[in-house]
């Protein structure tokens, strides 16, 4: 593509955001919504492992008495909410924010001011539960509060209120999100890129945040209900008061088990691109990546009942669960030797995103058998509940999702900040994370296998638990160590780092076709693509597409199918309205822990909000038949 | 039969008892259990090394081979292959786990059908209560906190809940089964090496979920029927002047909460204590039946189960004194 310094000039003018407060409050821009996103849930995740060292340490010495059992019942379930709902499946969506439209070459997302409002959102549910901690109104029954445990007659107070609606908070951001970004990877693609040719990244997010809109209901209903439960006594959940309790169990897990899918398929995504740019050739079966990525979102909905095998249900049923969990590893393992023919065939560099792929495969799929196991309804019965899911679950979430994430984060690092990290200290990070991560937990199967159950805040020293604790505390400290040095380095690299240039790592998506960091209007032009991999073809240049405005905000929008260019669509400008929205929504949320006359009082500021917010604002005499240009 | 145990025996079993571990069964449905994990770590660890073993061998062509080769389309063929062959075993092998499965979770209602010892256990914040059928007046015997069953007979516990979902585990007899309020869950077990286990609640109950366990006793039958016909009777009137004493405090507070059969006291929300000395611990598994522990427990219950509904009751010492002897008695 040719640059042109003026037109270049005239886009920057068209895509900034005011300076200052005012433009930082009312941006629209993708690129700058979801860094504070990812920032937001890192920091997130730092918290949440500092209570998960407090926990290792309460745990390595028997009958301690450092922690009593409220204080590690607030930890737990603080460290599990916030993992879960504020830190895995945000930092995904945060990611898809990021890098969808630079990896489309489109300027903004379909919805630009829906991000700005998901994102306020989401802060209004990060708020909710730490300022609640700050408060000590923390939720203390884990981060799935049965009832009636978490019903008004065993938890009184307000500690399962603000963890049902700091749900909602997130759900409701999360569903803005996946909106958005199905919406900009269905209608925005540049011309040529079929759905054939899309990247599995993009494919990866389209899925995801397809399961995202399918399965969220579920989970704010059942959160509504507890609330109404406890708030105007509708009795969904008291047996006494003719209610089920296993009714919330299995909207919980119908939302809960596709929301481990929701995590991990985005991070497929993650690892086909690096795998694809580290091997320097085409992934290896595309296609295959791509049906697996569909087969898996298809039967993710199908296999709620494995976390609920304990509980006594019919066995018929059981074992078509058990079949339908097991069946997932199918497409799991096609993926997975997809990305080693790749690396077996193609000419691989073994640098830090790589690193973190190989971590990802040697971890994660220790993860799935443990998985396989643990999916037998008969076995389940002994593993459930039991450290043995504890280590299960840690190997898939943090192995399956977050070693690919960081290993994304260290391959885009260079796009979004314009410089390189340490090689250096990016390999020592990632040895002290995996290694520290695989002697914390592995000794976690044996724990369970040794009868420790899950949630327990202290144990009698005659179990014989205490050893091999010890050494799960020792992993965990060695991990975080290798998460500071992480940080550390990111960090200094974001000031120090080597120049990246616009493509390090000579990549073969759209994203690396610009300049690093991305200015506000991305790619200069629009590109048309004709590939798999456009950045790898012969030609020496991306042809590229014009007729798009640049001294308005505009974008271009074609077809669901092939991609053919069929409108030029205006694409909203900044506005303070997403924030004043998201607080409006804010207030009502929280007020209705409190009073159900919040919702009714509450919709009125909303009505306002959402009113600004969708004004009509259309061009009128100005460009208008009306008035002829001289 | 052991492979698994050795694997993990080295570090995990050192040290353990294994009186509650599904690696150490003692009934036949956790025989069942552990048979098939130790084909689920058959199938699995050779999945898990057949993975390795293509990640390695990538990245052993990186170092050893210096591949520079163009990928081509023969390249792409032997891949085919190669990929087909790897989803063809995972078929396989999942199959066989699939297989093993459904053979396994029919073992565990194999005895559905018969006629069993029937054992009502409720789950409570934070203890178990335990129900037997006398077989001589077909009333229930009840008693908290100590299970007793005898080797070789199958029995039916029927499990539910009085205030939250808790779940019934003794790894060394049979897998895990809720107990949820509304709801009543049969689990069969059939035990058959005799000894002391231990059990424990598997599901988040409330401030004290750690401090849920339970013994259990798996004994012969006849010294389990000699068992349940000590526990049909009263308990012993109070002897020594203390315990008369004891007794009389006992049915003050005490009797609020706690029934001695025999004594003239009638509380049903905490444990039965008529045979109280006879168990082998305090509070759910909290505390080892000692004549201090007990004493210890009257006094301070929040110091060793903070959170439990027992609450501290102010005695003078020699009151207090009086009342753990007497409780001492109650064999």
């Amino acid at each position: 593509m040719r640059t042109d310094p003026l037109r270049l000039e005239q886009l920057t003018r068209t895509w900034s955001d005011a300076p200052g407060l005012w433009g930082f409050l009312t941006t629209v821009d993708h690129k700058r919504i979801a860094a504070r996103y990812i920032v937001t849930a890192l920091l997130l995740m730092f918290l949440a492992g500092m209570l998960a060292l407090d926990m290792r340490w309460q745990l390595s010495t028997a009958e301690n008495t450092r922690m009593g059992p409220q204080l590690f019942n607030e930890s737990f379930s603080l460290h599990g909410s916030t993992m879960l709902f504020l830190v895995s499946v945000p930092v995904m969506e945060a990611m898809a924010l990021w890098l969808v439209p630079l990896m489309l070459g489109t300027r903004n997302m379909a919805f630009p001011r829906l991000g700005a409002f998901s994102f306020w959102l989401y802060l209004g549910g990060v708020l909710t539960l730490w300022v609640g901690h700050a408060l000590d109104v923390t939720p203390d029954l884990g981060w799935f509060e049965y009832p009636p445990l978490s019903g008004p007659a065993y938890s009184p107070g307000h500690r399962a209120d603000i963890w049902a609606q700091m749900i909602t908070f997130t759900e409701v951001a999360a569903l803005a999100a996946s909106v958005n970004v199905a919406v900009t990877i269905l209608k925005m693609r540049p011309p040529g890129m079929t759905l054939a040719r899309m990247p599995v990244f993009l494919w990866a997010m389209l899925i995801a945040s397809l399961m995202t809109i399918l399965s969220m209901p579920a989970i704010m209903l059942v959160t509504s209900m507890l609330i109404a439960d406890r708030l105007v006594s509708t009795h969904f959940f008291s047996p006494a008061g003719g209610g089920d309790v296993l009714l919330f169990q299995h909207l919980f897990w119908f939302f809960g088990h596709p929301e481990v899918y929701i995590i991990f398929i985005p991070a497929t995504g993650f690892v086909s691109q690096i795998v694809e740019t580290f091997s320097r050739r085409k992934l290896f079966g595309h296609l295959v990546v791509v049906l697996a990525i569909m087969a898996i979102g298809t039967l993710a909905f199908g296999l709620w009942v494995h976390h609920m095998f304990a509980v006594g249900l019919p066995r018929l049923g059981n074992n078509f669960y058990t079949a339908a969990s097991m069946a997932i590893a199918l497409p799991a393992g096609l993926q997975i030797f997809c990305w080693i023919a790749t690396m077996w065939s193609g000419r691989l560099w073994l640098a830090t995103p790589m690193l973190w792929v190989i971590g990802f495969v040697a971890t994660f799929v220790i993860g799935g058998l443990s998985g396989i196991m643990t999916a037998s309804a008969a076995l389940d019965l002994q593993l459930t509940d039991s450290y043995f899911i504890v280590a299960h679950f840690h190997y898939v979430l943090v192995g399956g999702a977050m070693f690919p994430l960081f290993g994304a984060f260290c391959y885009w690092y260079p796009k979004a900040t314009g410089r390189l990290m340490s090689e250096r200290w990016g390999r020592w990070a990632f040895g002290l994370i995996v290694g520290g991560f695989n002697l914390g937990f592995f000794p976690m199967h044996i724990l369970g296998l040794l009868g420790m159950p899950r949630r327990v805040y202290t144990y009698p020293a005659s179990m014989g638990w205490e050893t091999l604790n010890q050494v799960a505390t020792a992993g965990s400290v060695i991990s975080v160590i290798g998460g500071l040095v992480f940080v550390a380095n990111a960090l200094w690299s974001f000031w120090r780092g080597a120049p990246a240039g616009a493509d390090p790592w000579n990549g073969s998506t759209l994203e690396w076709a610009g300049l690093s960091p991305s200015p506000p209007y991305n790619l200069g032009y629009t590109p048309e693509v004709d590939s798999l991999t456009p950045l790898w073809t012969e030609r020496s240049e991306l042809r590229a597409f014009d007729g798009i405005a640049v001294d308005r905000r505009e974008v271009l929008v074609t077809s669901v199918t092939n991609a053919t260019p069929l409108y030029r669509q205006k694409s909203a400008a900044p506005s303070i309205w997403p924030l004043l929205s998201a607080l409006a929504v804010t207030a009502m949320f929280i007020g209705s822990i409190f009073t159900p006359w919040a919702v009714a009082v509450g919709a009125i500021p909303i009505a306002v909000a959402l009113t600004g917010w969708f004004w009509p604002q259309r061009d009128r005499v100005k460009t208008g038949p009306f008035r002829a240009t001289a | 039969m052991r492979p698994p145990v050795v694997l993990f025996g080295s570090v995990g079993l050192a040290g353990c008892s294994g009186i509650q571990s599904p690696l150490a069964p003692g009934g036949h449905e956790a025989d069942a259990l552990f048979s098939l994990f130790t084909l689920m770590m058959i199938v699995c660890g050779a999945i898990y090394l057949l993975v390795m073993a293509g990640l390695g061998w990538s990245l052993w062509r990186v170092y050893r081979r210096r591949v520079t080769a163009r990928v081509g389309t023969a390249d792409d063929r032997v891949l085919e292959r190669g990929v087909g062959v790897a989803a063809a075993v995972i078929v396989v092998g999942l199959t066989v786990l699939i297989v093993g499965s459904f053979l396994a979770d029919r073992a565990l209602f194999a005895a559905r059908g018969q006629d069993a010892m029937v054992v009502r256990v409720t789950g409570h914040q934070w203890w178990w209560r335990i129900q037997y059928r006398d077989p001589v007046t077909g009333r229930w015997i009840e008693t908290a906190n100590e299970l007793h069953l005898p080797a070789g007979r199958t029995a039916r516990l029927v499990l539910s809940a009085a205030d939250v979902i808790h779940s019934f585990w003794v790894p060394n007899v049979a897998g895990k089964l809720d107990m949820i309020p509304g709801r009543r869950n049969l689990l069969d077990v059939t035990p058959h090496r005799e000894g002391w286990f231990r059990g424990q609640c598997a599901e988040f109950c409330g401030a004290q979920h750690a401090h849920m366990a339970f013994d259990v006793k798996v004994e012969s039958p006849a010294a389990f029927d000699a068992w349940l016909a000590g526990q049909a009777r009263q308990a012993a009137a109070a002897k020594d002047p203390l315990s008369v004493r004891g007794a009389a405090i006992f049915g003050g507070p005490c009797a609020a909460c706690h029934v001695v059969r025999g004594n003239p006291t009638g509380g049903r929300a905490g444990p039965d204590l008529t045979h109280f000395a006879s168990r082998r611990s305090i509070a759910a598994g909290t505390l080892s039946m000692t004549r201090g522990n007990i004493q210890g427990w009257i006094a301070q219950p929040q110091a060793s189960k903070p959170g439990t509904s027992m609450p501290a009751v102010p005695l003078p010492p020699a009151d207090a004194n009086a009342v753990a002897h007497y409780l001492a008695t109650l064999r």
